[in-house]
């Protein structure tokens, strides 16, 4: 049989150092097992005694060719793909792609469409904060707090069934606005939330504030300037921690985001007390968003009129043969964008999720790529950890926030 | 065209012989793959263009020339602009230089389009597979690369599988 060829220390050569040919420092393969790296993350790291001297991330364990199946389907069939990446932030990945297709398309989304998404986006990135804060506190031995986490998350995921029938692969924002409108108990019940969370916020506080562990591990801990950020094309909270304001949100606005008003949160340190802080405080912030959101949530309907690209609704069927034919065509072969490329980009709650389309004037995306901010993100992690104990290195990937998924595709 | 843009755009076309496209508000710059690099440097150091977003290809297969198109978007994060750069290549392994010395955070990035599409980027400091193993054949989101399913291979049908597996047209 062929051999299975496996890669040697030889090809990764020219990313560790001499010491290691000598058995000065020593190899250490951590994952793609390991409970800490949240998924499947291998990292390679050499190591002299117990300070880490090179670290090599090797992902692709979850690589599941989502471009090219979502390039082989039409557009309504390849969005269903796009909840499966960041399987943390399935809102906020639909979105990015409804963008995308309609700017493409030149797509009009109604008010109350608009609306509604900005509130299910922020309800996501809380979603998604509380996954982070939940699994990197156990990581750094704060066990309680997992659970409080995941008790508030129920309700966002409770949030999210009664809109779209699934409490995690929702695809319920669609090109040219919703699936359908929201039940009727979705302001009640998003109120009620949004009234309890901030007790839950301060309850966070009083379990992580002072203890001392927590702060011990994070504190000074994993240290990145604003510059490298930069340099090493970093998003999101890692670089707002670093003292940088970049949130896509206020810088080019998309949804209707600049009719509110929130606050970026920034801090200098760069460390993972500073990322803690920053993520704690943007759901304070989304907090504020979803207030306004709903205060101001206007009747009309959900979904464009236009009937080239959005199917009719079912009891224009009956009455009208022009909606016959749009439902039948829309369904069997789905909708043809005009040819170009365009770029649009969310913040996702791990920094810039970007969409670039490629349309050829066919039904399909001919060029489907996703820009996600995991992906990214995840080169620092030899920055993060060098000169730092191992035990440093679990705080450091919990502090990137990283969704395999979303690294991987 | 945003003024901002245009004068990033007519320096570059004057200096470089960039060509520029607009599609729904977004600019593209089309360059030539010798000229590239200096165009990047450029951007950093003159206009402001600091943070680069991303880096992907679309291959355009059965068409021969230019077969590939490297497409960066690079953002500048004074004045929240963004500007997409394209560089056609030609040929079924094209060499493209590295824009690592200038934005290191590429790094990754052109690993996945060597893996993706078989783009070389010559004086990439690492030039590995990144999301497939090490001994896969062939490069996935190319277009003549077949949609299909992998086989779950133990070592009794490997060489059984093996001769099923399509392969692709390299």
């Amino acid at each position: 049989m062929t051999e299975i060829r496996e890669v040697t220390v030889d090809e990764l050569k020219h990313l560790i150092s001499d010491r290691a040919g000598t058995g000065e420092t020593m190899l250490l393969n951590m994952g793609p097992q390991h409970p800490a790296t949240h998924g499947v993350l291998r990292l390679l790291l050499e190591l002299d005694g117990e300070i880490v001297v090179n670290c090599i991330p090797d992902i692709g364990f979850l690589h599941t060719g989502i471009e090219k199946t979502m390039e082989s389907k039409n557009y309504q069939q390849a969005e269903v793909m796009c909840d499966r990446m960041d399987y943390l932030n399935p809102l906020g990945n639909n979105l990015a792609f409804c963008l995308a297709v309609e700017k493409l398309t030149e797509l009009d989304v109604p008010v109350r469409a608009q609306v509604i998404r900005v509130i299910l986006a922020e309800l996501t990135r809380i979603n998604s904060h509380l996954i982070w804060l939940g699994t990197s506190g156990l990581d750094l031995a704060a066990m309680s707090i997992f659970l409080y986490c995941m008790r508030e998350r129920e309700k966002i995921l409770d949030i999210f069934e009664l809109v779209s029938g699934q409490r995690m692969m929702t695809t319920y924002i669609r090109p040219g606005g919703l699936w359908r409108d929201v039940p009727a108990e979705f302001e009640k019940l998003v109120w009620d939330f949004v009234n309890d969370f901030p007790r839950s916020i301060a309850e966070y506080h009083d379990l992580l504030d002072n203890n001392e562990l927590f702060i011990d591990r994070t504190k000074g801990v994993s240290v990145i300037s604003a510059e490298d950020c930069i340099r090493w094309s970093v998003s999101g909270p890692i670089l707002r921690a670093s003292g940088r304001a970049l949130d896509l949100r206020k810088s080019s606005p998309y949804s209707g985001y600049e009719q509110y008003d929130f606050d970026i949160p920034v801090h200098g340190e760069g460390d993972i007390y500073a990322r803690y802080l920053v993520r704690i405080e943007e759901m304070t912030e989304s907090l504020k968003i979803i207030r306004q959101a709903l205060k101001k949530l206007p009747f009309g309907p959900v979904r464009s009129s236009n009937r080239k690209y959005v199917p009719p609704p079912r009891s224009e069927i009956g009455v009208s043969m022009e909606a016959l034919i749009h439902h039948f065509k829309l369904w069997t072969e789905g909708f043809q964008p005009p040819v170009g490329s365009v770029y649009s980009a969310v913040e996702s709650p791990r920094g810039e999720l970007g969409v670039f389309l490629e349309s050829n004037g066919s039904a399909k995306p001919y060029r489907l790529h996703f820009r996600t901010p995991t992906f990214a993100n995840l080169q620092i992690m030899p920055i993060l950890t060098r000169a730092h104990f191992v035990a440093d290195v679990v705080g450091a990937i919990g502090s990137i926030d990283i969704v395999l998924g979303d690294a991987d595709r | 065209m945003d003024g901002k843009y245009q004068v990033v755009a007519a320096a570059l076309q004057e200096r470089y012989g960039v060509e520029i496209q607009e599609f729904r508000g977004e600019v593209t710059l089309v360059v030539a793959s010798d000229r590239f690099l200096e165009a990047v440097r450029v951007m950093r150091d003159e206009f402001g263009y600091d943070h680069l977003v991303d880096v992907t290809a679309v291959d355009y297969w059965p068409q021969e020339e230019p077969r590939f198109h490297v497409v960066y978007h690079i953002r500048n994060l004074a004045e929240a602009l963004i500007l997409c750069v394209r560089v056609p290549l030609n040929g079924n392994f094209p060499k493209h230089p590295t824009v690592e010395s200038v934005h290191p955070g590429a790094n990754w990035y052109e690993r996945e389009v060597y893996d993706m599409f078989g783009v070389t980027f010559s004086g990439h400091s690492d030039l590995r597979r990144i999301l497939t193993p090490a001994d896969w054949v062939g490069h996935p989101l190319r277009k003549d690369f077949p949609l299909g399913y992998e086989e779950v291979a133990f070592s009794f049908n490997y060489d059984e599988i093996m001769k099923r597996k399509l392969h692709p047209k390299e």
